[in-house]
């Protein structure tokens, strides 16, 4: 009975189209976000685009790291994961935390912001190898109820930390607001104050700096995928017992990809933290479902899919503002469409086919232009 | 002592005793067949030489190497292969890339140097494509190189599977109903490709099949199961004139 109910679950979760990777197309991937980043910033010292949306490229720069290393756990490892938000909650943390104790110290924002990224990256990507060992055997939705709460626990845990700095130097409290006795009060500052934003931290994060994290962000997973690592990854997801039999350590794999994807999402995190106000309740699950919902309707497995997802669902409630109440009755309909279309045989036929035409409209113009030169 | 020594293995789930007292010694270059009725324990003795199950008693050697408890990954990594009954095969990646991963453990690279695109990347997937599309081709799949492997056709998934195992580069193959499903002109092909296999790549194989006319044609000798016993050994014609033998196959 409960192996024919796994092997239901197997086939529901199977249903959610995993698109194989393919070498080619790989710069393809790269460019689009280069492209459109680079246009965009273009119409926006035009003056075309209002600076309204000049304001949300940074976070689309971020979401995109977001979604593309989610997609990783998700489309090529196979493990549905709810808990991505607390990674970034970490990195941002971290990052966030790095700079405001730095900035005085440290003046120059391109020594000072490319460590909080690592520090932040890899401290995350700590995290996630600590919570990738104990839910090892876990799988399906085991797995992502652990990883939900993993996420609420860490949100959590921010939430009640209480950090000021004078001149003894920090004073650390859980649970409680520090007793203004023990500080000095010409001196402090409170740094962490629980539930409340994070303030003061210089906002490092220009647009430059995060189209090259996309870039890198892009570039390792979709190497990592086409390579020795990859194929090992994907043969745990297609099927666990014949990977075993292949000799493919699964521990080893899961614990690349959960601490990888947890890397990625750190630097996310650093980036919100140099841009926006950080506070805890901005990384509660809604972020980790809503950055799950880029993937799935970008393509779950398919990298370039949850980039341009990502552009257009968190693009279009901003465009939309204007339409007030109808915005996010449009929002919905977007979302029920792409997931009616991305469902869609005939779609999907329709798309291949056109992309097959485009290359072979292409090759044949190539062959036109290596003839002529020929003559 | 033998190229595969098993000795007295047994297993029970339970009060069941899915697999008792089984013993077998095969030969270096020995083509060997495991029959018998449905739910004998066949693929259970499978299992356990695989470090699927781990066998309550009894000792398995490999070329005087002793193999018992060990898990599924170190057996593969000590020169273990097998396929499936229910086919088990990476869907969602393409024919090569099955036989690739059946490579992993050959050729190496860090995961560093294939994110970075090291020259050592390029060499060593240029190695692992010629030495996967060598065996793709032993087994007559080198045009598939390209699809996925779920697209296949029944037999053609089989052979993919053979493949995949090849590439581990075993000493020690074992086939789990290579045939099931396959036409008679299918698995004559098959016939020919499993004993290429074996005389080409020196390969001892164990194989579980049902279809007599395989068994008779190319395993020298047999082992009968049912209910989990050994019900007899030896020379594959001699067993399968066994009046014991067509007894549990047919029934009184």
């Amino acid at each position: 009975m409960s192996e024919r109910k796994n092997s239901e679950r197997a086939k529901g979760f199977s249903l959610l189209k995993i698109v194989p990777s393919k070498s080619r197309g790989k710069l393809v991937t790269v460019l689009i976000p280069v492209v459109f980043f680079a246009v965009c910033a273009l119409l926006v010292n035009l003056g075309v685009l209002r600076s309204h949306f000049a304001g949300l490229l940074v976070p689309l720069c971020y979401y995109i790291i977001m979604a593309v290393s989610l997609n990783f756990t998700v489309g090529i490892l196979g493990e549905l994961s709810l808990g991505h938000a607390g990674f970034m909650c970490i990195g941002a943390y971290v990052g966030g935390l790095f700079t405001l104790l730095t900035q005085d110290s440290i003046t120059s924002a391109w020594i000072r912001f490319p460590i909080a990224i690592l520090l932040g990256g890899l401290i995350a990507a700590l995290a996630g190898f600590l919570i990738g060992v104990p839910i090892l055997r876990l799988r399906g939705d085991y797995l992502a109820i652990v990883t939900l709460a993993f996420g609420e626990i860490v949100r959590n845990l921010v939430q009640n930390i209480y950090l000021s700095r004078d001149k003894a130097g920090l004073h650390f409290s859980f649970t409680n607001a520090i007793e203004p006795e023990r500080l000095d009060p010409a001196t402090n500052v409170d740094i962490m104050k629980g539930p409340m934003a994070l303030n003061g931290i210089s906002p490092d994060a220009t647009l430059l700096i995060s189209v090259i994290l996309v870039v890198i962000t892009i570039i390792v997973i979709l190497n990592m995928v086409d390579s020795r690592a990859g194929r090992a990854i994907m043969s745990i997801r297609d099927n666990r017992i014949a990977a075993e039999s292949t000799g493919i350590n699964i521990t080893k794999y899961k614990l690349i990809v959960f601490s990888l994807s947890a890397f990625f999402a750190g630097i996310a995190g650093v980036l919100f933290a140099h841009y926006s106000t950080v506070s805890p309740p901005k990384f509660d699950y809604n972020m980790s479902i809503l950055i799950l919902v880029f993937v799935v309707l970008g393509g779950v497995g398919n990298i370039r899919g949850s980039i341009i997802a990502t552009a257009i669902l968190y693009i279009l409630p901003e465009v939309l503002r204007g339409f007030q109440s109808y915005r996010m009755l449009i929002y919905a309909i977007v979302l029920i469409v792409m997931m009616l279309l991305n469902n869609n045989e005939r779609f999907n036929a329709w798309k291949k086919n056109t992309t097959e035409r485009l290359t072979a409209w292409r090759k044949g113009l190539f062959r036109k232009k290596s003839g002529k030169e020929a003559e | 002592m033998s190229f595969v020594e098993i000795n007295n293995i047994g297993i029970s789930f339970g009060g069941l005793h899915a697999v008792e007292d089984f013993y077998l010694r095969q030969e270096k270059g020995e083509l060997y067949g495991l029959i018998g009725p449905n739910g004998a324990g066949k693929t259970t003795v499978f299992n356990l030489l695989t470090g699927v199950y781990k066998p309550d008693k009894g000792t398995f050697f490999l070329d005087g190497q002793n193999m018992t408890g060990k898990s599924t990954v170190e057996l593969n990594k000590l020169g273990i292969a097998r396929t499936f009954q229910n086919i088990r095969l990476f869907g969602n990646m393409t024919v090569l890339d099955n036989v690739k991963i059946g490579l992993h453990n050959q050729y190496r690279y860090s995961a560093l140097t294939g994110v970075l695109r090291l020259p050592k990347y390029r060499s060593t997937e240029r190695a692992m494509n010629e030495k996967a599309m060598e065996l793709l081709d032993v087994l007559e799949l080198g045009e598939e190189r390209d699809h996925l492997a779920s697209n296949l056709p029944y037999g053609k998934q089989r052979r993919l599977e053979i493949a995949r195992a090849m590439a581990t580069n075993p000493k020690y193959l074992l086939l789990d109903e290579p045939a099931a499903g396959m036409n008679p002109n299918e698995t004559a092909e098959l016939m020919q490709m499993i004993r290429f296999v074996r005389d080409h790549f020196d390969m001892t194989i164990l194989l579980i099949e049902h279809d007599m006319k395989l068994v008779a044609g190319i395993c020298e000798k047999v082992s009968v199961l049912d209910f989990g016993q050994l019900l007899c050994q030896g020379e594959t014609s001699a067993v399968l004139k066994d009046p014991e033998v067509i007894k549990a196959y047919l029934g009184e």
